[in-house]
């Protein structure tokens, strides 16, 4: 894809005029970094990180069966969302194979998607394909908002300086409208990085100016903007799934430790009956995997026990918290048993700890 | 080692060489690049290094990349404090942190690397 093409943020001039390293993502052109991916993942983790991810889709459902419709493309109880929750959701196909990760909002203003960046048009699809029966649709508001994570220890603080609501009695997974600067915003207790933090969609007009007061109001704690370097670094501590890598169309939820997403129960959603197969069988397991020597384990290296191949590295990085290489990898249930395993990594077999995941967890909790 | 006095090659690595024996690393724009060094793999004394093919690896927390030869030769020294510590070649990667030395089995090759000034013009136009 060329450049010409890629979709841009409305922080996209922001991002060039300070050094960040722009890469392609997902069809938008964002920056992997503006100093370094350790210290910003380290900024996060100690202090507070700030993250465009106005790439995400964000998609707001609207009519009387706008919360039947969601139940039936996505695999979460939507209808146990109490007002200002949020919900970790899939999308599967009929074969039970995952189309995308997603959080399903209950916000004050209706039921809401955010989607991964590069599955958007997928969603999309989806959700047309089984629109049929119910009085409801979709605006795609992915180009009208902006998205900022304002993640760390020091993330309430940051977030809430300029925002009228009192922050500080949003529980996780929950969020509550209000105005930023003065003008009308969201605020969600989520993140993708195992830190305690909020995401902030205001409009397009309002970003720079948002992300700016964000950066001026975490200056005292020692904020730096963040890139998908670091974010990728983060979420893979935390152990949260990252599309592309632990899941795609040809993997079911149950293999990647995804089960609790699904509610068998709720009732006829797409992909039920598969998915019923898939959790008495789920074929694969997701482990984490620990190496003393130095070598990476990267995604798609082999992962062997006793010489043979039962598996695949699906993310692998240097754990900057950790300081060692750390692995997640997709194997063969009865393998995922094994305490040690091989990875070959370029030709050279590394050995692995089996280790338990997350590979880090933030030592308070909140909400 | 005064970078302006290096030969480069297209893929960033500098060449010192100083009769038949080649000092190589790998330039300070690459070490920018790169960001968050983890770990270095050199080849050992007595192995024989093919001009432009890869001699060695290093890894950040965001990728591998190879080190190619910008000569060949037999390696007869490397730098074992650079292969213990990769930060070295991260804070000084044109003394300190140079890689490996080799015995250079066909010197006129040189002439065909880029001098100092054409590889800061080949980066100019690679950052943009």
């Amino acid at each position: 894809m060329s450049a010409e093409v890629l979709l841009k943020t409305p922080l996209h001039d922001w991002h060039q005029a300070h050094k960040g390293r722009l890469v392609e993502f997902g069809g938008w052109s964002m920056p992997v970094q503006y100093s370094t991916i350790v210290e910003e993942h380290t900024a996060v983790r100690q202090r507070v990180g700030l993250f465009d991810i106005s790439h995400m889709g964000r998609l707001k459902f609207d009519g009387p069966d706008a919360l039947a419709w969601l139940e039936k493309v996505t695999t979460n109880h939507v209808a146990r969302l109490s007002p200002g929750q949020i919900q970790y959701s899939l999308i599967v196909d009929e074969n039970g194979g995952m189309l995308d990760d997603i959080l399903v909002y209950n916000r004050p203003d209706g039921l809401a998607v955010v989607c991964n960046a590069s599955n958007r048009p997928k969603v999309l699809a989806q959700f047309e394909k089984y629109r049929a029966g119910f009085d409801a649709h979709l605006i795609d508001q992915t180009f009208d908002t902006a998205m900022i994570a304002v993640q760390g220890p020091a993330g309430l603080a940051t977030a809430q300086r300029h925002f009228d609501a009192t922050l500080t009695d949003v529980p996780y997974y929950h969020c509550t409208s209000g105005t930023f600067l003065g003008v009308p915003a969201l605020a969600s207790r989520t993140g993708y990085t195992g830190e305690d933090g909020f995401e902030l969609i205001v409009p397009n007009d309002q970003a720079e100016a948002a992300w700016n007061a964000l950066l001026d109001a975490g200056r005292v704690f020692g904020i730096l903007p963040a890139g998908l370097g670091a974010r990728d670094t983060l979420r893979f501590e935390a152990a949260m799934p990252l599309y592309g890598h632990e899941m795609d169309e040809t993997v079911n939820p149950y293999a990647v430790g995804l089960g609790w997403a699904v509610k068998l129960k709720k009732g006829a959603f797409v992909g039920r009956e598969a998915l019923t197969r898939f959790k008495a069988n789920p074929g694969k397991a997701r482990v984490g995997l620990a190496f003393d020597g130095k070598r990476i384990p990267r995604q798609g290296y082999p992962v062997k026990l006793d010489g043979q191949v039962v598996g695949v590295v699906t993310s692998g990085t240097f754990s900057p918290t950790l300081g060692q290489p750390l692995a997640m990898a997709s194997v063969d249930l009865a393998a995922s048993k094994s305490s040690e395993l091989v990875v070959d990594v370029r030709g050279q077999d590394e050995p692995a700890r089996v280790v338990p995941l997350p590979f880090y967890k933030r030592s308070s909790t909140h909400g | 080692m005064d970078p302006t006095t290096l030969k480069f090659t297209p893929t960033h690595e500098w060449v010192h060489l100083d009769g038949d024996v080649a000092t190589l690393g790998i330039s300070k724009f690459a070490v920018d690049q790169l960001t968050d060094l983890i770990v270095i793999e050199l080849p050992k004394v007595g192995a024989t290094l093919t001009k432009g093919k890869p001699f060695g690896e290093v890894e950040s927390v965001k990728a591998v990349s190879d080190l190619y030869a910008p000569l060949g030769g037999e390696v007869i020294e490397i730098n074992d404090a650079v292969a213990g510590d990769v930060q070295i070649l991260a804070e000084d990667p044109y003394t300190k942190g140079w890689l490996v030395k080799i015995k250079v089995a066909d010197t006129t090759a040189l002439a065909g690397l880029l001098d100092h000034d054409a590889y800061q013009a080949k980066v100019a136009d690679e950052a943009h």
